[in-house]
């Protein structure tokens, strides 16, 4: 301790407590002030820089999900539109069969008139042809049959018997 | 460009001055002081003065190669001294360095250069006083070169405010911080990225602010303690790393360097302290009466104790480190019978270069451990304290 103290050297202290206040100064105006205003000065840069592009993410996370539901929409109206039309298409054609099967049935239905009229006709003409052959027959039967007077009134007796007075 | 210059500067100045300290351990060349002292302790002290003398003249290589010799050689490297001497030829008597400008304070004003002391072997009288150089120090003496005496048989020595080389180093210090720190304030108006040293230096102020004053002081209020924190950090630091250099300055590790800088905290925390701060030194609230009456001279002497410590840890661990690394360079001739000389040096310079290393660390360590104690005291006197 004696020692200590013998080896302070108060104008060591002196000129050190001197120098240290004006480096104090000196280094607070020149050095210091400026360097860490420029530290806080880019690490608020540096943190706003970061907060933006946290904002930029977030813009286009929302730009992305505002696509992505434009997009479901599209594809929904996509969806409708192509089921409509399929449903037009569906009503086209079957509206087409059911007029084309009434067309059809009409045509039919004439042709069937038209057929029966003529099977008429000809059962008609076939009727009186039928009836004049078997005129003729009947004529060259009777004739044949009455060709004897004997058979003539053997006829007339069974007819005769046939016809009951009554 | 500024700070390209600068490191080369430093560079170049450091490569000089290790080629002179290589030519300073050689077996040839001997080292300064302690022919002066060897002659001094003649004078005064003439048993002592008498061993030494014969030791060094049964010493094998002209050289410091003694015990007593090497330890002269530390302590005389540990003090402060009035010329700045790089090593010195002892055969010859020359010593390669340059004298420093001495202010006396003795009936007035006196500046004259140490070279008229011609290294504590001449007597300089300025308007009727004489002073001698003793052991580092000046004291009054008469014509002849004795000392004076007081009434209480105390040397009398005047008040000596002279440019020694711890001064000298200082002001050197203090010129390389101006110039990093302001170049590196510059180079801010350049870009918001620093380029070259700054940007090693940068992260050193990021530190200081963000590890140091910013966890102990509180956010609110850091920013006004920042240029005293900063200035004692980098002040000890490169400090601390110069001492390491070859250039052979210990300027922490004096007493009165590290008594300062602790005056700087004591004041700074004295005058920063607010209400509550000096209430738990006088009446510590939260303890019954008779305990405040107890506490209050534990906490006053707390006050002076804190800024105490910090002073003798950084000179301790400084000198120490200092003393270690002399001690062991010496290794090289103490060490010498009985592992050879290539097996000293070896030894010598591998131990050597393992503190050497260490010693970087500490150099770090101490300029942190100095911020980070006074932030911490600064915090302690500032703090609010809202529980009570």
């Amino acid at each position: 301790m004696d020692k200590l103290i013998n080896d302070f050297s108060f104008g060591l202290f002196f000129w050190v407590a001197i120098i240290f206040v004006i480096l104090i100064v000196l280094m607070r105006k020149f050095a210091w002030k400026p360097i860490l205003e420029a530290l806080n000065e880019r690490e608020e840069g540096i943190s706003s820089a970061l907060e933006a592009a946290e904002n930029a993410k977030k813009e286009l996370q929302a730009l992305n999900a505002d696509n992505e539901r434009i997009l479901k929409e599209a594809r929904a109206e996509r969806d409708t539109m192509l089921k409509e039309a399929r449903e037009i298409k569906d009503k086209i054609v079957t509206d087409a069969k059911d007029e084309a099967n009434e067309q059809a049935g009409i045509i039919i239905s004439n042709a069937k008139q038209a057929i029966e009229i003529e099977k008429q006709a000809a059962v008609a003409e076939l009727k009186s042809q039928i009836a004049g052959i078997s005129i003729n027959i009947a004529k060259k039967v009777i004739k044949s049959e009455l060709a004897s007077e004997k058979s003539q009134l053997e006829l007339v007796e069974k007819s005769l018997k046939e016809v009951t007075l009554n | 460009m500024i700070v390209k210059l600068n490191l080369k500067f430093l560079v170049v100045l450091m490569l000089t001055l290790t080629t002179f300290t290589s030519q300073a351990n050689d077996d040839q060349h001997s080292v300064d002081a302690h022919q002066t002292e060897a002659v001094q302790h003649e004078n005064h002290d003439v048993e002592h003065a008498s061993s030494t003398h014969n030791s060094h003249a049964s010493g094998a290589n002209d050289g410091i190669s003694t015990p007593e010799e090497i330890t002269a050689y530390s302590q005389h490297h540990l003090a402060d001294s009035h010329d700045f001497t790089f090593f010195s030829d002892e055969k010859t008597g020359h010593h390669y360095g340059f004298p420093l400008p001495v202010i006396l304070v003795d009936n007035g004003l006196k500046v004259f250069m140490s070279s008229e002391f011609h290294h504590g072997e001449a007597v300089v009288s300025k308007n009727g006083s004489h002073y001698v150089l003793h052991h580092g120090k000046i004291y009054n003496s008469d014509a002849e070169g004795n000392l004076l005496e007081d009434e209480h048989g105390h040397h009398v020595h005047p008040l000596d405010i002279s440019i020694t080389k711890n001064v000298l180093s200082i002001l050197v210090i203090s010129i390389i911080m101006l110039l990093l720190f302001v170049s590196l304030a510059n180079n801010y108006k350049k870009g918001p990225i620093p380029t070259g040293i700054s940007r090693v230096l940068e992260p050193l102020v990021v530190f200081v602010r963000d590890e140091i004053a910013r966890p102990n002081i509180g956010e609110k209020k850091y920013r006004k303690f920042m240029g005293f924190l900063l200035t004692v950090f980098f002040f000890i630091w490169i400090t601390n790393l110069l001492g390491l250099t070859p250039l052979g300055i210990n300027v922490t590790g004096n007493i009165a360097v590290t008594v300062c800088l602790a005056l700087f905290t004591f004041f700074i925390v004295q005058f920063s302290g607010n209400k509550d701060y000096w209430k738990h030194i006088f009446w510590m609230p939260g303890v019954p009466v008779p305990m405040k009456i107890v506490l209050m001279p534990i906490e006053v002497l707390g006050m002076f104790t804190k800024p105490f410590s910090l002073l003798i840890r950084l000179f301790a661990n400084i000198t120490a480190g200092h003393t270690v690394v002399m001690g062991l360079i010496a290794l090289i001739y103490t060490g010498k019978a009985m592992l050879g000389t290539g097996g000293s040096i070896g030894v010598s310079l591998l131990l050597t270069l393992f503190i050497n290393v260490i010693e970087i660390l500490v150099a770090f360590l101490q300029a942190y451990i100095f911020t980070m104690l006074s932030s911490l005291f600064i915090g302690m006197a500032v703090e609010e304290h809202d529980h009570h």
